[in-house]
């Protein structure tokens, strides 16, 4: 991330041809707040929907919808074979090996508190120790305080340097004999830092530790192969890869899923109950109980294999241009400071606007079209390493263009002349 | 919509750069502090009572425009006022914000204060405008830290 101080749009480097893709997201060209164009830069919060998943929520409903994995009729058939096409589609996506290895949750909250449980429980004692990072989500952080409080056990926390980025060293100094469990996240939601997950997963499996991979923030904007990474457990979610809300995934190694504990009781997780003995089904389903959103589900297949079809190799050097060129951007502009300068980064950038509050400079830009999200972005571990309460923190997708980060440019510059 | 804007324009101009009574007071008969944990607003309040006056307010700590604007006005306005006034106005501030009062049609007390109006069309701003009224009336209820979340919520309170 080399910085020409770059004024002028540049030509892109990456020949992707952002426009035909935007077509694909009707919310973009619909909404205009205050009669301005939207310029979407939450996509670390959430993600839009392209007509293709919309398209295919539509045909569920209208076409497919019944219970699954109990019906013998033609729609429970229909829909159980539609839900269980998605699986494979995300045990493509993510190159499981197995579809077995993809449970289906609601989002990754979901998903780390199942391993916490079912993993947490079962192999957790008192005095025993988990290692997480500082720039965790608190999805990432309460689950293992709860489970630690629940055990006797202990939280240690990687640190970072002032770039914010994860110090490798001082990451494999916390494990010791009593190192049970490692949950780390692959890219940071506040800052953007890409953490060198295949580095730390291979640090933990020297010392015999399985590790968690929290995808949230990644896999929407580069390739991930599980079986290359050799993870334990990765978890993403839909919303924030342009599939509905209510649908995550928590993809884990076989032999660890079928030694965990379930997570919740209930139907479809079993294979026979009495009121002396319950019988738990096989993976996944050990992990699925009750009717799961399945018209999400779906969505998200038709989601992972939209964004296939792109490329993420493609995605990601189009992102890696509007990193670039945004960083230049902001860093040029007198009273902007950019939280997060770590040498691998996605395409994320909090920042602070003189001294104004992050919530002032949000709404201000909202004026201008400008959706950005402002606050701790649930790390306040992260904004306290910082000193900084808050940033407002502008999150790209591969349909932003290089002119969006102008418009973005020019609306700080308008709170900036207001606050003057 | 460019209200946000007018509410910036009228109310930062002035009390965001030059707050007024901000400091602390030796002397404070009441203290109390309002914090909004979701983005970190933190301001801190004085009072002296005297019988049933507030003679003299202070405030000061970390917040957003609106709420150091609002906290500035508040204490601009109550001084010198009776405590029962002074609640009187926070149930108002607490109407306009959140829109149960309409300043151009119910009758109220709030003269400049009006300008705040604009925030009820700022649903995610409400609190930061709240706040420091949370915590005066908090102060002269001799409640010494109060929180915009949990079952202070000042905003599930009025609704």
């Amino acid at each position: 991330m080399t910085a020409a101080n770059a004024l002028k749009t540049p030509e892109p480097t990456s020949t992707f041809d952002v426009d035909r893709y935007r077509a694909d997201f009707p919310i973009l060209a619909n909404v205009h707040p205050h009669g301005k164009p939207l310029v979407y830069l939450d996509n670390g919060a959430s993600s839009q929907m392209p007509q293709q998943v919309i398209d295919r929520l539509v045909r569920y409903q209208t076409h497919e919808h019944a219970n699954i994995h109990r019906g013998v009729h033609t729609l429970s058939e229909t829909a159980t074979n539609a839900y269980e096409h998605a699986r494979r589609q995300i045990q493509h996506f993510l190159n499981a090996k197995e579809d077995r290895e993809i449970i289906f949750t609601s989002n990754v909250t979901d998903s780390i508190n199942l391993v916490a449980h079912g993993f947490g429980r079962a192999f957790v004692s008192e005095g025993d120790e988990i290692i997480i990072t500082h720039l965790e989500h608190h999805a990432n952080i309460v689950p293992w305080q709860m489970l630690c409080e629940e055990r006797g056990a202990k939280l240690k926390v990687a640190p970072i340097d002032d770039s914010g980025a994860l110090i490798l060293e001082a990451y494999e100094k916390l494990f010791s004999p009593r190192t049970k469990f490692v949950s780390v996240t692959h890219v940071s939601n506040a800052l953007g830092t890409i953490n060198p997950v295949k580095e730390m997963i291979d640090i933990a499996h020297r010392h015999g530790v399985p590790i968690m991979v929290d995808g949230a923030q990644a896999v929407q904007h580069m390739p991930v192969d599980v079986q290359a990474l050799d993870c334990d457990f990765y978890a993403f979610t839909g919303h924030k890869i342009f599939g509905p809300t209510g649908i995550g995934v928590l993809y884990g190694k076989a032999e660890w899923l079928e030694k965990m504990k379930p997570f919740r009781g209930g139907g479809d997780m079993i294979l026979s109950v009495t009121f002396e003995k319950t019988t738990y089904n096989a993976i996944p389903f050990k992990f699925e109980a009750g009717t799961p959103p399945i018209a999400q589900a779906i969505a998200l297949g038709e989601a992972v294999e939209y964004v296939r079809r792109i490329g993420l190799e493609r995605i990601a050097a189009h992102e890696h241009d509007l990193l670039v060129y945004a960083t230049d951007r902001l860093r040029a502009m007198d009273g902007v400071r950019i939280y997060g300068t770590a040498p691998h980064k996605a395409a994320v950038i909090s920042f602070y606007v003189n001294d104004i509050h992050p919530h002032d400079v949000g709404t201000l830009l909202n004026e201008e079209g400008v959706a950005v999200r402002t606050g701790h972005h649930c790390a306040q571990p992260v904004m306290r390493r910082f000193g900084i309460p808050a940033t407002a923190r502008a999150s790209f997708a591969f349909y932003n263009k290089l002119e969006e980060v102008d418009v973005l440019v020019e609306a700080i510059r308008k709170v900036q002349k207001l606050f003057a | 919509m460019t209200d946000s804007k007018q509410l910036y324009q009228e109310v930062i101009l002035d009390h965001n750069r030059k707050p007024r009574n901000y400091g602390k007071l030796p002397d404070a008969t009441h203290r109390s502090e309002g914090l909004n944990p979701l983005c970190g607003d933190h301001i801190r309040l004085d009072l002296k009572v005297a019988g049933d006056v507030i003679e003299s307010v202070a405030f000061e700590g970390q917040s957003c425009a609106i709420c150091k604007a609002s906290a500035s006005m508040m204490t601009a306005n109550v001084k010198g006022k009776s405590v029962a006034d002074a609640e009187r106005l926070v149930g108002e501030f607490r109407g306009m914000a959140t829109g149960t009062l309409d300043v151009a049609k119910d009758a109220n007390h709030l003269g400049r204060l009006t300008v705040f109006a604009g925030v009820k069309d700022l649903p995610s701003r409400v609190k930061c405008a709240i706040l420091p009224w949370h915590t005066l009336h908090a102060a002269v209820q001799s409640q010494a830290v109060v929180s915009t979340e949990g079952d202070n919520d000042p905003v599930a309170q009025s609704a």
